[in-house]
């Protein structure tokens, strides 16, 4: 079975480590706060400007003055901070976010990304995944594997315009979680019941296939 | 100590000069901190021909949006885009031209035009269409792109409390893009919640020191939520 919203973002919660500051994109990756390791303390960075980003505020608690970077009401964790933008985007660009998370049109055996523009339709803008593919170590891609088509998103070369190049290392999709060296894929775990010869198909790119590829496992 | 005193009356006084083709620098992050009483000046003087610089353009009837409903902006340097069914219209019309521009990018073309300095390197872009064209350069083994810096003949920032003397302080994330904003006009104008007298807001905790702040007003603000979302008690 593909790994439902909620799998993958368990899957992306255990690349996690006490003391991470981590920013979340919109979609799956912001599901990934919901599954914080028990003990373990992360910070959220929401690139509008604020560390420590906390939960929805109770209807009481709603301030216009504090929001998200997808401009939805949040509240700010004791131990937060608030900054501008550009100290914000010196954090993303200097390269001090541990892990961040985002989702993606499309990824390449070279590392590259397309997330933000499918010629011909609006463009409503690229906001900060520019920033941070391109300041951000450690990223991991979510994503579907292929598209409801059937297409592959893993290939030889993005066929949209580039988000960053030569950025990303870690894709976690529906079927599988690979990595990206040497110009090719290499696939590291498959979603329990996938089989390979399913990931083998639905990749595109050149894929490197262990002689054991575990299955991911959930706790209930 | 008059000379300091940056308090202006009315919207008019705070506004004036502003004239056609102009290049404006906007505060504020979607709806959160945006200068809402300077936005409805520059409608109501119906001044054309506009480059904004800003990270968004409003929403359909209130911030910038209001400017796009009698074509007031040329030109749109954003990050992000398109939250209104006018600017969409606009757009695809060939009317309104748009300069989509990496968010920590945009940010730095503030900051450093404020700064004096007039372009700098940075990885974000490069491989990308924001990149074509662009001179690149490698430094230790990654790729930058050169980007130019952003001074406006205007910058309209939202703050929440200032001294008479312009020193600012903003309120929680309506921080954003404003104290960056604040650096890179040629006439700074800030509107803010409350204006206190010098000496009553701690020196250390200013955000915008009044040297960058032409003149101050204070205003009332609608300060809608574009996306309101809750948890249950």
């Amino acid at each position: 079975m593909a790994l439902t919203r909620e799998q993958m973002a368990q899957r992306v919660a255990k690349e996690l480590k006490d003391g991470y500051y981590v920013n979340l994109g919109i979609g799956i990756p912001t599901l990934v706060a919901n599954y914080i390791p028990e003990g373990m303390s992360v910070m959220f960075q929401s690139e509008n400007g604020l560390l420590g980003m906390g939960q929805f505020p109770t209807e009481d608690e709603v301030d216009a003055d504090m929001i998200n970077a997808g401009k939805q009401t949040v509240t700010a964790i004791p131990g937060a901070s608030i900054f501008s933008s550009s100290d914000s985007f010196d954090m993303i660009r200097g390269g001090h976010v541990d892990l961040t998370v985002l989702g993606a049109f499309e990824v390449d055996v070279n590392g590259n990304i397309a997330s933000w523009m499918i010629p011909g339709k609006l463009v409503k803008g690229m906001g900060g995944a520019m920033d941070l593919v391109a300041g951000a170590d450690n990223i991991i891609v979510t994503m579907t594997h292929a598209s409801k088509h059937g297409e592959s998103k893993l290939l030889p070369q993005c066929s949209l315009p580039l988000t960053g190049a030569g950025c990303i290392k870690k894709v976690l999709t529906d079927l599988a979680y690979l990595e990206i060296a040497d110009g090719k894929f290499h696939l590291k775990e498959r979603a329990p019941g996938v089989s390979v010869e399913e990931i083998i198909e639905k990749t595109a790119g050149e894929l490197v296939v262990p002689d054991v590829v575990p299955e991911m496992t959930f706790s209930a | 100590m008059s000379g300091f005193d940056k308090v202006v009356s009315s919207y008019e006084e705070a506004m004036a000069g502003l004239t056609d083709d102009m290049t404006i620098i906007a505060g504020g992050f979607g709806l959160c901190g945006i200068p809402e009483g300077c936005i409805k000046q520059i409608k109501s003087m119906g001044v054309k021909g506009l480059t904004i610089v800003s990270n968004n353009c409003g929403v359909d009837g209130f911030g910038l949006g209001i400017l796009l409903e009698d074509r007031q902006i040329k030109k749109m340097i954003a990050s992000y885009v398109g939250e209104n069914a006018l600017f969409e219209k606009q757009l695809l019309s060939g009317e309104l031209e748009v300069e989509l521009t990496p968010q920590g990018t945009l940010a730095e073309k503030m900051r450093s035009g404020g700064a004096g300095i007039p372009a700098f390197y940075t990885a974000t872009g490069y491989g990308t269409p924001v990149g074509d064209g662009k001179e690149s350069r490698v430094f230790n083994g990654k790729h930058y792109i050169l980007e130019e810096s952003v001074v406006g003949d205007f910058a309209i920032v939202k703050g929440w409390k200032a001294d008479r003397f312009g020193n600012v302080i903003y309120r929680k994330t309506a921080q954003n893009f404003n104290p960056l904003a604040a650096t890179a006009g040629k006439i700074t104008v800030v509107e803010v919640e409350e204006i206190v007298e010098p000496g009553e807001l701690d020196p250390a905790q200013i955000h915008t020191p009044g040297i960058y702040v032409d003149r101050l007003i204070q205003g009332t603000f609608e300060k809608r939520i574009e996306q309101r979302t809750v948890r249950a008690k």
